[in-house]
């Protein structure tokens, strides 16, 4: 069986640097175009879903 | 002689199978699709009504040592329970939308019991049809009728409740306060891309499930209930639902203050009075069944 893992933050992106850090992948945008379309790709690229936390900053959660 | 036993044994493993038969009709909608198991259960219904058939032969030949291994073969039924536990959950993985532990475990114990329900009918037909003082034809005859009696009156008993006995279902307004989705107020997710936010908007439909009374609204709050509701809507009208379209899952949460559940779901097929005609037939799943209201203390802290 597979395993995987469920209700983590697989990736992290923001516009702004001082806004992120610790242990999950961190995407650096560049403005909010950037922002959206990476959080996009993140979130199908790693099946999960992309969460808006406001501020300039989405995290990709596995669900 | 023994036409005479081959004849009510027949007739009571008829009856039996056929209550099987029934039970298993009425159960398409949760478990469709599956021909090699209603293979497995109608020989399973035909050897638990077997069963039910030969213990009142075996007593009035006066063979205790059958009657007793008869007894001790019905508690095989058991592993029914065991085998549809499994295997609905090995296949658990492949749904994209979960069934969930508690419905799994209900519809095993449905399964289990009715086997149980066609041992029954045929032990009734049996029993009758060697008890009653006539002869043979109108014995069997009288049996036969007694047989279906028992199992239409169990399968009555048996007959579950479903969400819209212990509750209101209407449609419920979507919105979003920023990224956040909410169904009537009861919020229900965090949906971050603005494509995915204006899709939920144009072709979600929001459903509200309002408890009856304090028993429904603790049943509604387990989570085994509310996934059993999401699981029945997701596979019956569809949902736009893939591995990596995570974004549409269907959701329902509970508003805590008022007990009221939110469902929202991206559906395939946008009928909103189907939709909720499905929540309304979604079983009440007997391990989330909770009855608050029948403890004293419940009753006075309902006031």
């Amino acid at each position: 069986m597979d395993v995987t893992l469920e209700h983590v933050i697989a990736a992290i992106v923001t516009t702004r640097r001082d806004r992120a850090g610790g242990g999950a992948p961190i995407f650096f945008a560049d403005d909010d175009e950037d922002l959206h379309r990476t959080a996009v790709y993140l979130a199908k690229i790693l099946d999960g879903v992309a969460h808006d936390l406001g501020g300039g900053t989405f995290i990709v959660v596995k669900h | 002689m023994a036409e005479g036993h081959f004849l009510r044994i027949a007739a009571a493993v008829a009856v039996g199978t056929f209550a099987r038969l029934i039970m298993l009709r009425s159960d398409y909608r949760q478990y469709p699709s599956y021909p090699h198991a209603y293979v497995v259960h109608l020989s399973l219904g035909f050897i638990a009504a077997s069963l039910g058939a030969l213990a009142v032969p075996a007593v009035v030949t006066r063979n205790f040592m059958a009657a007793s291994i008869l007894a001790l073969a019905g508690q095989q039924f058991r592993e029914v329970r065991d085998m549809e536990r499994r295997s609905l959950e090995k296949l658990e993985d492949t749904e994209l939308v979960r069934r969930g532990t508690a419905y799994i475990e209900g519809i095993a114990r449905v399964f289990e019991a009715r086997n149980y329900l066609a041992m029954a009918a045929a032990l009734a037909t049996s029993l009758v049809s060697y008890a009653l003082p006539l002869p043979q034809g109108m014995a069997v005859v009288a049996g036969i009728a007694c047989g279906l009696f028992t199992a239409a009156v169990i399968s009555g008993v048996l007959g579950r409740r479903v969400v819209g006995d212990i509750a209101v279902v209407r449609k419920g307004r979507i919105r979003f306060d920023g990224p956040f989705l909410s169904v009537d107020g009861i919020v229900l997710a965090n949906i971050g891309l603005a494509e995915a936010r204006s899709i939920i908007e144009t072709q979600g439909i929001g459903v509200v499930v309002e408890p009856k009374d304090d028993n429904a609204r603790a049943t509604l709050a387990n989570v085994g209930q509310r996934q059993a509701i999401v699981h029945d809507v997701a596979s019956i009208m569809g949902a736009r639902v893939d591995v990596s379209e995570r974004d549409f899952t269907p959701l329902m949460r509970l508003d805590i203050t008022t007990g009221r559940a939110g469902l929202v779901i991206v559906p395939i097929e946008r009928d909103v009075e189907a939709l909720l005609e499905v929540v309304r037939r979604v079983p009440v799943i007997e391990t989330s069944v909770r009855k608050p209201l029948a403890t004293r203390a419940g009753r006075i802290a309902a006031d």
